[in-house]
């Protein structure tokens, strides 16, 4: 197997774990993790297709995976505080029990 | 593929996986920690120092410290009731291995295993700031703009609601007299 295969297999079980993760973890802080391992996986995808790729010069793949770190901080610093939000108010940080808003 | 490739992506895995398995949400958050020092190994692994300083900044440095902060303002040290194999769980479970499946699948016939791998490119931080601040500045601009928005919209969030101040008189508009 070469590296590139290797990468995108890492990867895919990252992925595929944080999938696990988020649907079946019942806290909310979990869930926000299984995100973020996911997202993750992705950054990995990035920086392997441009080590490997054909024009690696270009530095596209390096580039949007920094933007794609900021984008993460900012996404799970909302989320935290999200979820401290939510806890003020039904005391629980339960997926599974807030259900409030459910149709 | 090299030794230290295949220690490093065991190590993010296995941090990945107990993350995601284990009981009290310390050990949790500490184990992501692991899952993500791993990965800014493996970017330094490939190549990518930049970035892997990054991801140890920004993740190990910031997000895991958010994570435990959070988990305990929440009072999460109370482990979760066992529930494994609940139906629910099963059904995530199963449905996060047929994606595995089918990505992996994907991975093997694309052909991408045969493919000739070039020498290692040349990423130096000044290619980097040069990017960043030539070709890529707008998007960086925007990064900015997004980052300050988001930090504070997470302090709003985040603020204490005391009845009568005014961040509740913004938030929640005057409730009206309730008849008997």
């Amino acid at each position: 197997m070469n590296p590139l295969a290797g990468c995108l297999l890492v990867s895919t079980l990252l992925f595929s774990v944080g999938l696990a993760g988020a649907l079946t973890r019942r806290s909310a802080i979990l869930v926000l993790a299984g995100i973020e391992l996911m997202l993750n996986a992705a950054n990995l995808n990035f920086i392997a297709f441009w080590r490997f790729g054909p024009h690696p010069e270009a530095l596209t793949g390096l580039i949007f995976v920094i933007f794609s770190i900021a984008v993460a901080a900012a996404e799970a610093a909302v989320g935290l505080a999200m979820i401290l939000a939510i806890y003020r108010h039904a005391r629980t940080s339960d997926v599974s029990e807030i259900t409030e808003m459910k149709g | 593929m090299t030794a230290a490739f295949l220690i490093l992506a065991v190590l993010t895995v296995a941090g990945g996986v107990a993350a995601m398995t284990l009981r009290r949400l310390v050990h949790c958050a500490l184990a992501l920690t692991v899952a993500f020092a791993g990965l800014a190994a493996l970017y330094v692994n490939l190549g990518a120092e930049f970035a892997g300083l990054a991801q140890l900044l920004v993740y190990v440095g910031a997000i895991a410290i958010l994570i435990v902060f959070v988990v305990l303002l929440t009072r999460g040290g109370e482990s979760e009731p066992a529930k494994i194999f609940s139906p629910a769980a099963m059904t995530g479970a199963a449905i996060a291995m047929a994606v595995f499946a089918m990505l992996a699948w994907a991975v093997k016939t694309s052909g991408v295993a045969g493919r000739v791998i070039p020498a290692a490119p040349q990423a130096s931080m000044r290619a980097i700031g040069l990017g960043l601040m030539q070709r890529y500045v707008l998007p960086l601009e925007v990064i900015a703009l997004m980052l300050t928005a988001a930090m504070i919209g997470a302090v709003i969030l985040a603020l204490r609601e005391k009845p009568g101040s005014a961040v509740d008189k913004v938030r929640t508009p005057p409730v009206p007299e309730q008849r008997g």
